[in-house]
């Protein structure tokens, strides 16, 4: 068992321990004798324990007696288990590796359009949520795909900018354009329902690593979840408008959930290492049928598309997608940041 | 409040975040965000005030529902205590002979 400190490779570290000690924020110099306390996120004092960079946070005068807003917060190192570094050594076998590929894939396209929303969601706080959402489904991206390249030997960033469309294995449903923010709800609200019950079950797979991201992963997508439901039932039960562009989004979305749920001849290979999509649509059904009621939504009944992503046939936007993650590593092969 | 969506520029109300780092600790103000409702407001504050581990509970207070005192009233509120440093406790001097002081 390595239990060393985790390095991150890829652009964005998600899930990896921070590997410094940095207070978020130094307090600056505060006028003498006056606890002002800085107010806000940044001001709470993050210790993250720290095998390279100390820096001491400066004392103020008086500041004995101004105890931190929020404490002494800090934050336990997180351990990740061995099975989620990477560090166990273990490699996939190759019909495994096609699985964690599956859901590397459909995590890592997912993050990637949630991404785009920064900056461009209706409010700063949504902002910042669909962003800690795009993070959390780019850790359980890195996961499954450190594992899936366990198998031959690549890395999650060989997966992730080294492979070309038909080499991606990502559901429609995840490659489905973000829309307007209804279309994005919708999608959230299909994929995230699905992929709780999918880590749920995925849980008490005979593979330990897959079974650990599961683990790990259940209890983010829980929050995507309830983040989704919540939206579904705002906007279906907001304004005209609103409802309108909710109806209509679901509409654009639903035929490409039936993917979800198909049996794969690789399902048959992988006994209880994976789950059986099949199994999973009735809990699916129940969640959103609630939701739905609720939110006085229809299920669309419409045919569901044929669709072809477990196979590498792709929904026409993964190319532009693609190329818009995969450039820069192309063009600077190798480089670290 | 003005009706809801009744103009495009309208941006959702104003909520004050008080977050307790920890069991023994008290809710602190930590900041302030827009949220259509408390529900949302709650899971705002979880996205923007607790993403690095700083909480264990939050509470959410619409801006509307608090009363502040007026800074042009400085004087009168605050600075009447000036001088009066006998209300601070340890400005009496303790009689020998009484314990537990």
């Amino acid at each position: 068992m390595a239990q060393g400190p985790v390095v991150a490779q890829g652009p964005v570290v998600a899930q990896v321990p921070v590997a410094a000690s940095v207070p978020v924020v130094a307090q600056g110099p505060v006028a003498a004798s006056v606890p002002v306390v800085a107010q806000g996120p940044v001001a709470a004092q993050v210790t993250v324990a720290a095998p390279v960079l100390v820096v001491e946070r400066p004392r103020n005068e008086g500041d004995e007696t101004s105890p931190d807003p929020h404490g002494e917060v800090t934050v336990e190192r997180v351990e990740l288990s061995a099975e989620l570094a990477g560090g166990e050594g273990r490699a996939a076998t190759a019909d495994v590796a096609a699985y964690a590929l599956w859901l590397g894939d459909d995590a890592l396209i997912l993050s990637q359009q949630l991404g785009a929303w920064i900056a461009r969601a209706p409010e700063l706080e949504e902002d910042v949520a669909l962003a800690n959402i795009a993070l959390d489904l780019l850790g359980h991206a890195r996961s499954f795909l450190r594992y899936a390249g366990s198998y031959d030997g690549r890395t999650e960033d060989d997966l992730a900018y080294w492979r070309d469309e038909p080499e991606f294995r990502c559901a429609w449903l995840f490659q489905q354009p973000n829309g307007d923010f209804a279309q994005t709800i919708a999608r959230q609200l299909a994929a995230s329902v699905y992929l709780f019950e999918l880590y749920t079950a995925l849980q008490g797979s005979s593979d330990a690593t897959l079974a650990a991201i599961a683990a790990k992963a259940v209890k983010e997508v829980e929050y995507h979840r309830d983040h989704a439901v919540q939206w579904t039932l705002r906007l279906a039960g907001g304004t005209d408008e609103s409802r309108r562009r909710m109806i209509r989004a679901v509409g654009d979305v639903w035929p490409y959930v039936g993917e979800l749920f198909r049996d794969e001849p690789l399902i048959d290979r992988l006994d209880d290492a994976a789950v059986r999509p099949s199994t999973l649509q009735p809990a699916f059904d129940a969640v959103i049928a609630a939701v739905f009621a609720e939110a006085e939504l229809e299920l669309p009944t419409g045919p569901m598309s044929s669709a072809g992503g477990r196979r590498g046939a792709h929904f026409p936007t993964l190319g532009f997608l693609l190329a818009e993650m995969q450039v820069l590593a192309r063009q600077h092969p190798g480089a670290t940041w | 409040m003005t009706t809801s969506g009744a103009s495009p520029r309208e941006t959702w109300p104003l909520w004050e975040v008080f977050v307790r780092a920890g069991r023994g600790l008290s809710h602190v103000h930590a900041g302030s965000l827009h949220a259509p409702d408390a529900d949302f407001a709650l899971r705002n504050a979880r996205d923007v005030y607790t993403r690095r581990s700083e909480g264990t509970s939050i509470w959410v207070v619409p801006a509307d529902a608090i009363t502040t005192s007026d800074p042009d009233s400085k004087g009168a509120f605050f600075e009447s205590p000036a001088g009066k440093n006998y209300r601070h406790a340890t400005y009496y001097t303790a009689s020998e002979g009484v314990p537990h002081l």
